[in-house]
């Protein structure tokens, strides 16, 4: 076996900012399943620098948290092959041997999950589990340990943080946990952090305040961050940039700004229509994305949004989309027929004269919403 | 609510003293037989007398009540063939059966965890394949077999431990250890197949979870998670089967006990069936019943101590 490969200096670039934080490229993952292979993450690849975050967005199975957990390499179980590669600092993350990948974890990649009632154990106290990764990785003593908890209790915005320590998971409400998952997350003072999903869980209430948490310790610390969520709204505003997937695919991928004031793609019109707005009327009917997400083990040809898509034509179920740029060299596309341009308009009068379903739904809300602004 | 469970423990008690009360004295054949000789029981008056004097005419439920009276305050009634209280007996031999049980279980603990974590964490490699495999063959021996070829080897063959009988702690440590440890093992090894079993099964249900996966992202040592994370959900299951094993052990090491010439209280038991020394069936059925009542209700404690989630519910 190769032993003096750079896994062994994983903090080779440490120094290095002009280099990106993490480099991820062509990252293939599959789960060997009875039924055959499940293409979960299909070729995607990404840059963080230092300081920077990324809003990763897709409905459910569109290989989002897959693609976190591959590059974090937690997807566990011996069904899985993940390919490609994901340079964290210099030192590909999917060579590592599992001893130096476990100095990162937790200490230089951190991640915060989806659901804090059952990322934390129930059985163990909140105080250790927020300090034992601590413990382990720089060898402080316990009473050292303990006031680095309440320091973090205190930063997260626990209050009485030192009889928290004491309590068990189950004691403290959903929004409490995901503090005290945040400050595990943050205990070592990781450069690169991994948020997925982390308000999915929660009351509407407490999603706000627990994203704002989260950027605002990414802000200070100075962070790379990737944030995970099925959410438009939730990376609006709060993401340098922005990646939608859709089936395992980059669909599209700009500066969060760029991306709602100029969207390219159907399926990124599609999950922003399907935001609530507050300037509608309450009951408003929402516009969901007709049919569902595709089966992975047997894509569909050619574009993979193409059964679902308003302005599907026959090249899309043929050919698949490269992701290309399109205006400056930062937006980055895959669609044949994008938002915005003659051809699309022109592919969905044709499928509206076709009777297209999916289009006709959306043609239908079009002229409510005119109708409605023609009669104020 | 610790009150509320006592009660339930008092409940229990009596319904077990009653129901041995009931099925014993529904056992064939005449405690009379067992109480005089045949010759003796020719003389009818005799017999008649001796009736009233065991109060054996009263109705069913004076004698229970009569019995229980004395049960509450200690007193079990003397053996009908020797004579002895039935309380000294059980003083006299459940430390034996106890250490046994103990030692046992303790020894098959010591082992199974280790074993079931290590099939759980390695989960259908050659590792757990193995250990599956052990488990299986360890199953299928009867703890008496085990017992005979350690006899054979240890005892004949190489003279290291005596093959029968027992030396009390308080006499000697080591001669206790000597006599404790064939006996023991022999038990253990079935327990150790049974308990790495729903360690492993518990394990692999365990390591499903996400708090696991979020220990590993943390960069924690896998023996850590596994021990220090992993365990103690995974040990609901073994804490069952553990106490089931130990009210189990106290009242049916009858085989080994009988193996080993150990002065054991399933021995006596044994001994007093055949001797239809019915009082003395009767006080140590009791007994054992009542320990196996009593280790239950601790069973159901010590789940409070494992899970805190446990704790508030109740």
């Amino acid at each position: 076996m190769n032993t003096t490969t750079a896994a062994d200096n994983v903090a080779v670039d440490a120094d290095n900012s002009t280099s990106p934080l993490l480099v991820v490229e062509d990252i293939h993952t599959s789960f060997m399943v009875p039924g055959g292979e499940v293409k979960a993450v299909r070729g995607v690849s990404f840059e963080l620098n230092q300081g920077k975050t990324l809003g990763v967005v897709g409905e459910s199975g569109s290989g989002k948290t897959v693609l976190a957990r591959s590059v974090m390499r937690l997807n566990l179980g011996n069904n899985v092959i993940t390919s490609g590669s994901a340079k964290f600092r210099g030192s590909n993350i999917l060579d590592l041997r599992p001893k130096a990948m476990q100095k990162l974890w937790g200490n230089e990649i951190a991640m915060v999950f989806q659901d804090p009632m059952t990322a934390l154990n129930p059985l163990v106290k909140v105080g250790r589990q927020v300090t034992e990764h601590v413990r382990h990785h720089l060898g402080i003593s316990k009473k050292e340990a303990r006031s680095l908890a309440i320091d973090l209790l205190n930063e997260v915005r626990i209050p009485e943080p030192e009889n928290r320590l004491d309590s068990y998971p189950h004691e403290l409400s959903g929004g409490m946990r995901q503090r005290i998952c945040i400050a595990i997350a943050l205990a070592c003072e990781p450069t690169l952090l991994f948020a997925d999903e982390p308000t999915t869980a929660l009351d509407v209430t407490v999603q706000h305040q627990i994203l704002n948490l989260l950027n605002r310790e990414q802000e200070t610390r100075e962070m790379g961050m990737v944030l995970v969520t099925h959410d438009l709204g939730v990376v609006a505003g709060r993401t340098d940039e922005t990646m939608v997937m859709y089936a395992g695919n980059v669909v599209e991928k700009s500066s969060t700004k760029e991306l709602f004031e100029d969207m390219q793609h159907p399926y990124t019109e599609a999950l922003f229509r399907s935001i609530p707005k507050t300037n509608e009327r309450s009951h408003t009917r929402l516009t969901a994305i007709a049919g569902r997400p595709p089966d992975l083990i047997a894509p569909p040809s050619g574009c993979s949004f193409s059964p679902r898509c308003p302005y599907v034509q026959q090249k899309c179920r043929e050919e698949e989309p490269p992701l290309i740029p399109v205006n400056n060299g930062s937006h980055f596309s895959a669609c044949w027929f994008p938002v915005g341009t003659e051809e699309n308009q022109e592919a969905f009068r044709k499928n509206v004269a076709a009777g297209l379903p999916q289009t006709l739904v959306i043609e239908e809300t079009l002229t409510k919403s005119s109708e409605k602004e023609d009669g104020v | 609510m610790l009150a509320a469970r006592l009660v339930r423990l008092v409940a229990t008690l009596l319904a077990v003293s009653f129901l041995t009360f009931f099925l014993v004295n529904t056992l064939p054949g005449d405690p009379i037989n067992a109480l005089i000789p045949p010759d003796a029981q020719q003389d009818q008056e005799f017999v008649a007398q001796l009736r009233e004097e065991y109060g054996l005419n009263d109705p069913f439920l004076v004698r229970y009540g009569s019995w229980l009276g004395d049960a509450i305050n200690g007193d079990l009634g003397r053996s009908v063939i020797t004579d002895q209280l039935v309380t000294d007996e059980i003083k006299h031999r459940i430390p034996v059966t106890a250490e046994l049980a103990v030692v046992s279980i303790g020894l098959a603990l010591l082992l199974a965890i280790p074993l079931g974590v290590t099939a759980g964490y390695r989960q259908g490699t050659k590792i757990d394949q193995s250990i599956s495999a052990l488990a299986q063959f360890l199953l299928s021996i009867p703890s008496f077999i085990v017992g005979l070829i350690l006899i054979y080897f240890l005892s004949i063959r190489l003279r290291w431990l005596p093959a029968t009988g027992w030396t009390r702690l308080t006499e000697s440590v080591t001669g206790n250890i000597k006599t404790v440890i064939m006996p023991a093992v022999s038990l253990a090894l079935t327990e150790i197949a049974v308990y790495t079993r729903v360690v492993r099964s518990d394990m692999i249900n365990t390591l499903k979870e996400t708090y696991v996966l979020s220990a590993k992202s943390k960069g924690l040592k896998d023996r850590f998670i596994l021990f220090r994370h992993a365990l103690r959900p995974s040990s609901l299951t073994l804490t069952t089967i553990v106490g089931l094993n130990i009210a189990g052990l106290i009242g049916g090491t009858v085989v080994i006990e009988q193996l080993f010439a150990l002065p054991g209280l399933g021995k006596r038991l044994l001994d007093a069936i055949f001797q239809r020394d019915f009082i003395m069936v009767q006080g140590v059925t009791v007994f054992m019943a009542c320990v196996y009542v009593v280790i239950n209700t601790c069973v159901d404690l010590f789940y409070m101590v494992i899970d805190p989630r446990i704790r508030r519910k109740s």
